[in-house]
């Protein structure tokens, strides 16, 4: 795109600031969509899982309006900062949270190729991302000068810590399958059918599915998980001391990881834009056929992602209000006595499955796993990216000078020569 | 008008951020201050190393300096809890001390910067194009250096034998002590609970 646009501004510097001011707001008004819609969506489930009906009466039939009233609400109410407080951490606070929320959506594509930033370790980037959101909170919960705050925030902490392990194994299981850690490409290899997804590839990706999704929930901070804020313990944990703008803007970031973290399952487990059938191909909306069908082709997978992402976050919201808040002796049990150790055995048995049932039980139509790792690394350098076209290939290995890392040969046998030295 | 290359620019942004914020730590008299310009510092380097294409490296840095540092952070809330406005004296010999020790390593650093050859040439024009670091530390780490392939002298193919083995006695390693500490530390809160009991036996008798 700004290559395209090179061609048409006369200095051509501003190409790329305005390329990267689209693509950040239109990555900042998916995240306020997301939490507008959330919220909304929050009340209507919760409403209606204990017998009420929710907002009904702002703008029309279902309250639909009702995140344009919470926001003006929030808008107009007195911003306070307490006495005690350390001023500028306060103020940082929310921000901190936000971005590290907002950054997940850098590196997350929504279909073949439409993603800010091609990052070739999108899972590893978008988990070390999302593990920084903790920041803010630890420093929300110490510069409000507060007890309640504080106690809050150390949950968080401890909370955070033990789950990042089991949440790392479970997304290392897609990651082993796929040979890769480029979202695009885990993406575009469970296309086709239902059956070519991650989630139905063995079930051992089938039982860690689940403990992907319970380590999300509480590493996002949402009950049964939501020891952080507490409401009947810690009056509203570490964002006690929070009103108005900045307490709208913890929100947003809650709303936006969650979002994300769905996102992430959905690419990992759940076939990411190729939908239960593979309509966009059967709709011959391929780019072979024509380029404008190609991008039609995405935008009907983007939006089966998007729907995607809107189940996992209704799923969080009917599991918050089904569930009683776990203690936090229980919630560190859970993490430590059942999702490490079933994580692990998932693991080992996720291995071996692929690597002594290398093409499925049959069912794929392309094989992966071992057989598709060999493929990448007898090409010298992997495949799998898109940005990766043939003539930036040429250039890198033109000034590499000819220095391709393996020429035929695969990493096996390179090992094996290797083993005499 | 000059044309603006973003990566300069970009480069020059972060190194500033990373310089300054590092300055800023040894400045700050607060231990919280102190882990928050760290954090901003190390993030601003990761920030480097993904302007220079190396996104596993970059990654790297956030998921082990940056989120080690968050850890700092929980301890200096911990300690510091009680007045946020706490303030850490620093007196004149621990000043003269870091500023040798401190700038001996910079000199070092700078020596050695300054004796990169290619950094004496005009920069040649390179865009960010993804170099996937990832596959070739991972080949690395297995045993097949990429970078050594070329080489058609066998002898000069060192450090091809992989380091699979020792990364994973030091994590084993690491595993043992972790699961020995947290034994330790309930044996001896188990024995104290016991004796405790036996002592409350003796007085009701």
């Amino acid at each position: 795109m700004a290559e395209f646009l090179t061609n048409y501004l006369n200095p051509s510097w501003p190409a790329y600031l305005l390329v990267a001011l689209v693509q950040c707001g239109l990555m900042l008004a998916l995240v306020l969509a997301v939490a507008a819609v959330a919220t909304w969506a929050e009340r209507k489930v919760s409403g209606r899982i204990q017998d009420r009906l929710g907002p009904t009466r702002v703008g029309g039939r279902f309250g639909w309006l009702q995140p344009v009233a919470d926001g003006i609400k929030l808008f107009t109410k007195e911003d306070t900062i307490p006495a005690g407080a350390d001023q500028m951490f306060f103020r940082l606070a929310p921000y901190v949270s936000f971005c590290a929320s907002f950054c997940i959506f850098l590196a997350l594509p929504f279909s073949n190729g439409w993603v800010v930033q091609h990052v070739n370790v999108a899972v590893f980037f978008i988990l070390a991302v999302a593990g920084l959101e903790v920041f803010g909170v630890i420093l929300a919960g110490y510069a409000s000068g507060s007890k309640w705050s504080l106690f809050g925030a150390m949950r968080e902490a401890a909370q955070m810590v033990s789950y990042e392990v089991p949440l790392g194994l479970a997304a290392v299981v897609p990651v082993m399958i796929a040979g890769t850690m480029d979202l695009v490409a885990i993406g575009n290899m469970q296309a086709g059918w239902i059956h070519n997804w991650f989630i139905f590839h063995d079930p051992f990706t089938f039982g860690i599915f689940w403990i992907y999704f319970t380590c999300t929930v509480a590493s996002v901070n949402r009950a049964p998980f939501d020891l952080a804020e507490a409401e009947s313990e810690l009056v509203a944990g570490f964002m006690t001391e929070y009103s108005g703008f900045r307490w709208a803007i913890f929100f947003m970031a809650e709303y936006a990881s969650m979002f994300a973290v769905s996102g992430l399952a959905a690419i990992l487990f759940l076939g990411g834009w190729n939908g239960p059938l593979p309509v966009a191909s059967m709709l011959g909306l391929t780019p072979d056929i024509h380029p404008l069908a190609g991008y039609l082709g995405n935008l009907l997978g983007a939006c089966n992602f998007l729907l995607k992402c809107s189940l996992g976050v209704v799923a969080m919201m009917w599991v918050r209000w089904t569930l009683p808040r776990l203690r936090i002796d229980q919630v560190i049990t859970t993490c430590l006595k059942y999702c490490l150790p079933l994580a692990a055995a998932m693991f080992l048995g996720a291995m071996l499955w692929t690597y002594l049932l290398p093409g499925g039980i049959g069912l794929r139509s392309q094989p992966l796993g071992l057989v598709a790792e060999e493929t990448d690394v007898h090409g010298g350098l992997p495949q799998f990216s898109r940005r990766d076209s043939s003539d930036l290939r040429e250039k890198r290995i033109g000034r590499e000078n000819g220095t391709v890392p393996f020429g035929n040969t695969t990493g096996r046998e390179l090992l094996r020569s290797e083993g005499g030295h | 008008m000059e044309p603006i290359n973003w990566h300069s620019f970009f480069f020059l942004f972060f190194a500033l951020v990373a310089c300054g914020f590092a300055v800023a730590v040894t400045l700050a008299s607060n231990v919280v201050k102190m882990a928050f310009y760290l954090v901003v510092s190390l993030g601003a380097v990761a920030g480097l190393f993904f302007l220079a294409g190396a996104d596993f490296v970059g990654t790297m840095q956030l998921v082990i300096y940056v989120g080690g540092t968050m850890v700092l952070l929980v301890f200096g809330v911990m300690l510091t809890a009680t007045d946020p406005a706490v303030d850490m004296k620093t007196r004149a010999g621990q000043w003269i001390l870091a500023a040798l020790i401190g700038g001996s390593l910079l000199a070092v650093l700078l020596q050695a910067a300054f004796s990169v050859d290619d950094w004496h040439h005009p920069p040649v024009a390179r865009t960010a194009e993804s170099p996937h670091t990832a596959t070739k530390l991972g080949l690395g780490l297995l045993g097949v250096r990429v970078d050594r392939l070329d080489e058609t002298d066998p002898t000069r193919r060192s450090g091809m034998s992989g380091y699979l083995l020792v990364f994973e006695l030091i994590s084993v390693h690491l595993l043992v002590v972790l699961i020995g500490a947290a034994y330790m530390a309930r044996t001896k809160r188990w024995m104290a609970s016991n004796a405790k009991t036996q002592v409350e036996l003796k007085t009701e008798n």
